[in-house]
């Protein structure tokens, strides 16, 4: 084999998160009155176009997150040796991006350095901007330059736009002989935006997002689109990668201390008691202390454990992803209390009622009942806390990783980013590409989740009835 | 109400307790002093010898919990545990591991903390509710809904955009205030009205978009509708029944971190220079002062325990219905 598998600890329960949804998906497809409140979220043009936007950057993450290590191309055939760097399938599709390094800063679109160096021209040297190694070197002339620009802009937005139609052009068949309708009557309802899903909003949106894609791969194979950084990597390829970290974060955080916060809230308000006492004991007590400065304790401690047992982390990369995910356990262990109280209510509620004193009288051990009775019920409370909770933890991130006691340094993330690029503005001119690019991607992702998690959660919240 | 209070303050205690042993756990169990002192003194100078001497110096040469060689009562007081989370109870906070004393900062620091923290909860609070009144007042309109998606714009960005940004057009391109620094008294006027800007713009999304569902919530019940019939304008609703009665959940979303102010914020203080307790506390995280991070949690386990006891009193005093016993 050219390549070793590498399975990083974050890999593997994304992935896990990823079968854990899709056998939830499976499973509510086949219950009618589980199904009953994502129908109406599918209805919202907004929520849906949330949704897409979400599923772009869950690909990118996910293909981010298949790992492996090259095979040196000097080592023997019976004992093969792997390169030290840990690949993913995303850096092989992008292999470009992340090879194409300058010498320092550029500018977006640029085929110039950003500072001025001696350089030889007719025999003498002279002080100018020399031109970048990689953005803009098919060009002769730097006149060429606008020109080229929106050539491939052009270009590339054509071929979205094409590749969109040819995807429509699918969708329409496909819809129009599910549902046994002529194409011309499908087309009409579908521009009414009468049809039972926001297909107007979903397609424009593809469109969009398949056009701007276009461009920028047309854009990112001549030039650096965003610029490069202080050691003259690809801001865009940087950004991209912050995509899988923020992910993680986002919903690992939520994910390993679900379990908590639903055993114990759901078994606080089930039992009450010297039970409740407990628990309720336990979470105050952990919600008293500030969470920045739990964080900053818990993240310290994990520092100095990983100084102090190199030998158990065979790669740079193993040891940023075990800060990763201790800092999504540390996050998750300040924030499962808000779920942990709210469930502990709910149950307190739903033990007194008729169905649940029902099956005690019945015999039915706890456990059933909590499982059969008290746990389904309570469950869109859950699924709410995930998704109103992401939004707030990408954002966490970026502070957390100003701070010092985020991610691992050498991790991409858009903390790091900003983090790294704290002094840029003030140079003379600003440098404000690598922070512009930071806070536009984690704009995106944020705004996104929000609109999304706004529609899971006007569906899903009784109390709402239906009403914004 | 008295007894309450008073109750309210002992049940405070086993989870100061709670809070205590806690941080003990984390910074003296699971990470030794031996740790702590290899960190501080970096890989070069780790020698048996140096460790020992650091720990000598900052007082952590004492076991544990049980100093079994010491005698009576100096067992249990002789140890780091007494001598370094026990002494927190009385505020003895004890010297940060750069040698000066905790308690003394603290007292220097809280002014400027709570020059910023003070006018941001204020305005900030006083931004929020006319912004989510107006977009109440203008509900189920086109302006309603643009103030909602304005507010989730706004809660989509990141904290540290609005500070960046702040500084970069308020204070570098068009030099209107500066860009960060601190001075006490009137002349000090300018260093504050950037960072309070800041925070302001920066709570507001949340802010108004949770005031708003609460207000929203009043205005569907019965005593607004009998308002209405009685003949009162809708600003006279609003102001008089909608507000008065939606307060109830505000405070206690307001009144719980009254108390924390004190501690200031981390990442304002830090970006705007103010020698507060927000940026002690980051420079103490950086620097990995353990000492200084200590008292910090203990000190905001503190005051969270008492915004929480305040909740309750202001609770009994805005809704009559609410008694304490």
């Amino acid at each position: 084999m050219s390549f070793m598998p590498v399975i990083l600890w974050t890999d593997a329960l994304i992935f896990a998160l990823l079968a854990g949804v899709l056998a939830l998906i499976w499973f509510i497809r086949r219950h009618d009155h589980l199904r009953a409140p994502w129908v109406v979220v599918a209805q919202r043009p907004m929520a849906m176009g949330a949704a897409l936007v979400l599923g772009a950057f869950a690909v990118t993450g996910l293909l981010d997150s298949l790992h492996y290590r090259e095979r040196l191309p000097d080592s023997q055939a019976g004992k093969p040796q792997y390169s030290v760097e840990v690949m993913s399938v995303f850096d092989a599709l992008v292999s470009g991006l992340r090879t194409r390094q300058e010498k320092t800063y550029s500018g977006p679109l640029a085929i110039q350095l950003y500072a001025m160096e001696f350089v030889e021209r007719n025999g003498v040297a002279v002080r100018d901007y020399p031109r970048l190694q990689y953005g803009g070197a098919h060009l002769q002339h730097a006149e060429e330059r606008r020109a080229d620009i929106a050539r491939r802009t052009l270009a590339g937005a054509a071929q979205g736009a094409l590749a969109s139609l040819l995807l429509f052009a699918g969708l329409v068949a496909w819809q129009a002989r599910r549902l046994k309708l002529p194409v011309g009557t499908w087309l009409a309802r579908w521009r009414q935006g009468s049809l039972n899903w926001p297909a107007r909003t979903l397609v424009g949106m593809m469109a969009l997002m398949l056009m701007l894609g276009g461009a920028m791969a047309q854009l990112a194979s001549g030039y650096h689109v965003l610029g490069t950084d202080k050691v003259g990597q690809d801001v865009l390829y940087i950004s991209l990668k912050s995509i899988r970290t923020g992910l993680v974060i986002g919903t690992l955080t939520t994910l390993v201390t679900l379990p908590l916060a639903i055993g114990l809230g759901i078994v606080a308000g089930y039992f009450r008691g010297w039970v409740d006492d407990v628990i309720q004991y336990i979470y105050t007590v952990l919600n008293s202390i500030p969470g920045v400065l739990l964080i900053a304790a818990a993240v310290l401690i994990v520092q100095v454990y990983i100084e102090s047992n190199p030998e158990r982390f065979d790669t740079a990369a193993a040891r940023a992803d075990i800060r990763l995910l201790a800092l999504c356990l540390i996050m998750g262990m300040t924030s499962w209390t808000g779920l942990a109280r709210l469930l502990r209510g709910e149950s307190l509620k739903l033990r007194t009622l008729d169905y649940v004193e029902a099956a005690r009288a019945f015999g039915v051990s706890n456990a059933r009942i909590i499982s059969r009775h008290i746990f389904p019920n309570v469950f869109h409370l859950v699924l709410i806390a995930v998704v109103m909770d992401f939004s707030g933890l990408v954002l966490a991130e970026a502070v957390l990783s100003y701070v010092g006691v985020g991610v691992d340094p050498s991790m991409y993330s858009w903390g790091n980013m900003i983090n790294g690029a704290r002094l840029e503005l003030a140079r003379e001119p600003a440098v404000w590409w690598q922070l512009g690019a930071a806070f536009a991607f984690m704009f995106a992702l944020v705004l996104a989740a929000n609109l999304f998690a706004d529609g899971v959660r006007d569906a899903f919240d009784p109390r709402l009835g239906g009403r914004r | 109400m008295f007894a309450y209070i008073l109750r309210r303050l002992l049940y405070a205690i086993p989870i100061l307790i709670g809070v205590n042993l806690l941080t003990f756990a984390l910074f003296f169990v699971v990470n030794t002093p031996d740790d702590m002192a290899r960190l501080q003194l970096g890989v070069k100078h780790v020698t048996p010898e140096a460790i020992e001497r650091w720990k000598t110096e900052h007082g952590y040469d004492k076991p544990l919990l049980l100093n079994v060689e010491a005698t009576g009562s100096a067992q249990f007081t002789d140890t780091i545990f007494f001598q370094h989370s026990a002494a927190m109870f009385v505020f003895e906070f004890g010297k940060s591991d750069d040698g000066r004393d905790i308690g003394n900062e603290i007292r220097t620091r809280m002014g400027p903390s709570l020059a910023i923290a003070l006018p941001v909860f204020a305005i900030g609070l006083l931004a929020n509710i006319t912004f989510a009144l107006l977009m109440v007042f203008f509900r189920a309109t086109y302006l309603d809904l643009w103030g909602v998606v304005l507010c989730v714009v706004l809660m989509s960005i990141s904290s540290l955009f609005y500070i960046i940004a702040g500084q970069y057009f308020i204070a570098k391109l068009w030099n209107l205030l500066p860009i960060s620094g601190f001075a006490g008294g009137i002349d000090g006027l300018r260093f504050v009205l950037l960072p309070v800007l800041v925070s302001v713009m920066a709570g507001i999304g949340s802010g108004a978009r949770w005031y708003r569902t609460i207000f929203l919530e009043e205005i569907g019940k019965d005593y607004v509708r009998t308002a209405r019939a009685k003949g009162l304008s809708e600003i006279r609703v609003l102001f008089r029944h909608v507000l008065k009665n939606g307060m109830i959940p505000i405070l206690t979303g307001a009144v719980v971190v009254l108390p924390l102010l004190f501690m200031g914020s981390l990442i304002t203080e830090s970006f705007f220079g103010i020698p507060g307790l927000g940026s002690y506390t980051i420079d103490a995280i950086q620097a990995q002062d353990f000492a200084v991070v200590r008292a910090m949690v203990f000190l905001g386990s503190f005051l969270y325990i008492v915004g929480l006891i305040l909740t309750d009193i202001s609770y009994s005093w805005a809704d009559p219905r609410v008694r304490l016993q």
